[in-house]
């Protein structure tokens, strides 16, 4: 029995016996804090190695001829000029309907959307749009653009249907760009007698266009790398042309024509020439992977530089 | 008169009043785009339904809607998705826990910082780039561990695909992790409990109705995967669940019909649609789950 004021002694053995376990838990720290260090490392690796292992297979097909010749049957001759022209034009549809209409929709459901059920039938909406896989969206272009709108299996056909495959990431990182901004700078602008579009127009947008242009650069960087919605409205994967011209010598000067014309783009060029047995495909493969690799990771690397600077200069 | 203020003011408003309205037309957009897509799906598939008996859907064992003599076994696609799928989760749960674990509760915050934006990296590699490489790297490795392993493999396609969801795992599952308030961890380090136990007793419990979200939705983003298994897992379907041998996903038909030529309303219009009803439902319910969840996990934190 022990009372108030004894002091209680423990017994040797306990004491050891904690002082074990207590050191037992430490090892099992170190050792997990290591595990954890390699499996991320090791994680990154696989990205090191799929670069390495396409500039080992590619980086020597990549020259100016490579860059600026049509596919051809002979591997060796064989360039991605359409395929890159394609992508190009296709990213020009798509910013253009993703960036007005994200941008606006993030304004409406940040600043403007009262709270009810509609509000949240539209967001959860987008939350599941954003999961939506995008051979669906190349479903939807099919059913949608090519055939009931009669747009055929064009550049306009693809461009919007990745455009509505982005949509959801401008909408999300205009919101999260909105949101960080605080009530009172709203509240000073109403102060002064600015209407909602006003505080919008020369306010929140101007303090934000770090956070949305990372978002639009995200988004475009995912349209770039993305085949399967193309494969679906029928994107040829063997194109030896180039679309007709936008600017024209006569008058009216513009011309776009060229939304209407058959495409190939640098993803469906690279599964075109995956799926071709041969070494020397094989590396024509990697080279259009490395390209797309650097355009992809590159934008990405912008957009977090981009997102971290934003950040930095904002206090207040 | 009216004052100058006034008539500004007036324009002000007329301004205002048609700002409201393009933004709410662009907040409707995205609900446009999802009803254009579910009535494209149900529209452009009806004939295929009603044209299938749906007993044969589930009691034929052989997918060849083109053929002459077609079999309608959506199990031979859906067994493909599930292996390829079960691959990638072995792949990306236990490892992007780890990774979500190690980030949330040992890395230092400057390797942390640093670590995340490269982990995000590997989801914004393009697909057509990790099919490459499984088809032309991993395949050939895999086969001399396996030498029976074809040359198109759900195995080799759903180790890929595993890689590429770790992101949607570790990043989802380290902000709940971090969101679990400090007081649980120090009450149970005053226990005397270890960083490890701590993480494992206390954070994992706390935070996992946000890691259950990031699993659904990993899960959602490995069904719809297309890219990866059309090159890599082979366009044949086929009822097996041998990870070790090729088969074809529901998305990876799509693509196989896609690449032929494809008449408007032809059957091989109609199945894919019909593949892509089933796929859209699939990736709802799980993109809804993981809706529900993320939010429960908001409302308790």
């Amino acid at each position: 029995m022990h009372f108030a004021g004894d002091s209680i002694v423990l017994p040797e053995h306990f004491l050891e016996h904690q002082k074990g376990r207590a050191l037992r838990r430490k090892a099992i720290d170190r050792w997990f804090g290591r595990l954890g260090l390699i499996l991320t490392l090791g994680t990154l690796g696989v990205l090191a190695i799929l670069l390495l292992n396409l500039a080992a297979n590619g980086l020597f097909r990549i020259d100016w001829h490579f860059l600026t010749s049509f596919p051809s049957r002979r591997a060796a001759e064989a360039g991605v000029l359409s395929a890159w022209v394609g992508t190009a034009l296709l990213m020009l549809v798509t910013a253009s309907l993703a960036i007005p209409l994200g941008v606006a929709a993030g304004i409406y459901l940040e600043e403007y959307a009262p709270k009810n059920k509609w509000t949240d039938f539209v967001e959860i909406n987008i939350a599941n749009l954003a999961g939506v896989p995008s051979i669906l969206y190349g479903l939807m272009a099919l059913g949608l653009f090519v055939y009931k709108f009669r747009f055929g299996q064009s550049i306009l056909a693809g461009g919007m249907a990745l455009g509505c495959l982005v949509l959801p990431i401008v909408i999300v990182s205009t919101r999260e760009a909105l949101r960080t901004i605080p009530a009172m700078i709203r509240e000073a602008a109403f102060a002064l007698g600015a209407t909602r579009w006003q505080a919008v127009w020369h306010h929140l947008l101007p303090y934000s266009t770090g956070g949305i242009s990372t978002g639009v650069i995200l988004a475009m960087s995912r349209a770039i790398g993305e085949s399967s919605p193309l494969i679906t409205i029928g994107a040829l994967t063997f194109i030896a042309f180039l679309p007709p011209p936008a600017i024209l010598d006569h008058a009216p000067f513009v011309s776009f024509s060229w939304l209407f014309s058959p495409f190939t783009a640098l993803p469906i060029q690279m599964f075109n020439w995956v799926s071709r047995p041969g070494e020397e495909f094989q590396a024509n493969a990697a080279a259009a992977g490395l390209l797309l690799m650097v355009i992809t990771l590159g934008m990405n690397g912008a957009a977090i530089l981009l997102r971290r600077h934003a950040q930095r200069n904002i206090k207040w | 008169m009216p004052l100058p203020q006034e008539s500004s003011r007036r324009l002000d408003k007329a301004v205002e009043g048609i700002m409201v309205w393009v933004l709410r037309l662009g907040g409707w957009a995205s609900v446009l785009v999802t009803f254009g897509i579910v009535i494209t799906l149900i529209t452009e598939s009806e004939p295929f339904f009603s044209k299938v008996p749906f007993r044969r859907l589930i009691t034929d064992k052989m997918w060849t809607p083109l053929f002459a003599d077609p079999q309608y076994g959506i199990s031979a696609l859906l067994a493909g998705t599930l292996v390829t799928t079960g691959v990638a989760l072995l792949v990306a749960v236990p490892l992007g826990t780890i990774l979500a674990i190690y980030l949330s509760e040992f890395a230092p915050v400057r390797l942390r910082e640093l670590v995340k934006p490269m982990l995000e990296l590997l989801s914004a590699v393009p697909t057509v780039v990790y099919g490459y490489f499984a088809l032309l790297t991993l395949t050939p490795l895999l086969q001399k561990i396996y030498p029976d392993l074809s040359q198109f493999s759900m195995l080799s396609a759903g180790l890929i695909m595993g890689i590429m969801i770790i992101p949607y795992v570790t990043s989802l599952g380290e902000d709940s992790m971090r969101s679990v308030p400090m007081l649980l961890r120090e009450g149970a380090f005053a226990l005397g409990d270890g960083k490890l136990g701590v993480a494992l007793r206390v954070v994992f419990p706390g935070a996992f109705s946000g890691l259950a979200a990031a699993y659904v939705l990993a899960i959602s983003r490995a069904v719809g995967e297309t890219m990866i298994v059309a090159i890599a897992a082979g366009l044949q379907p086929k009822l097996t669940f041998n990870p070790l041998d090729s088969a074809a996903t529901v998305t990876a038909f799509i693509v196989q019909v896609s690449l032929g030529d494809l008449p408007h309303g032809s059957i091989g219009y109609q199945s894919i649609f019909a593949a892509g009803a089933v796929l859209f439902l699939m990736t709802l319910g799980f993109n809804l789950a993981g809706h529900a969840l993320r939010r429960r996990f908001h409302r308790a934190a």
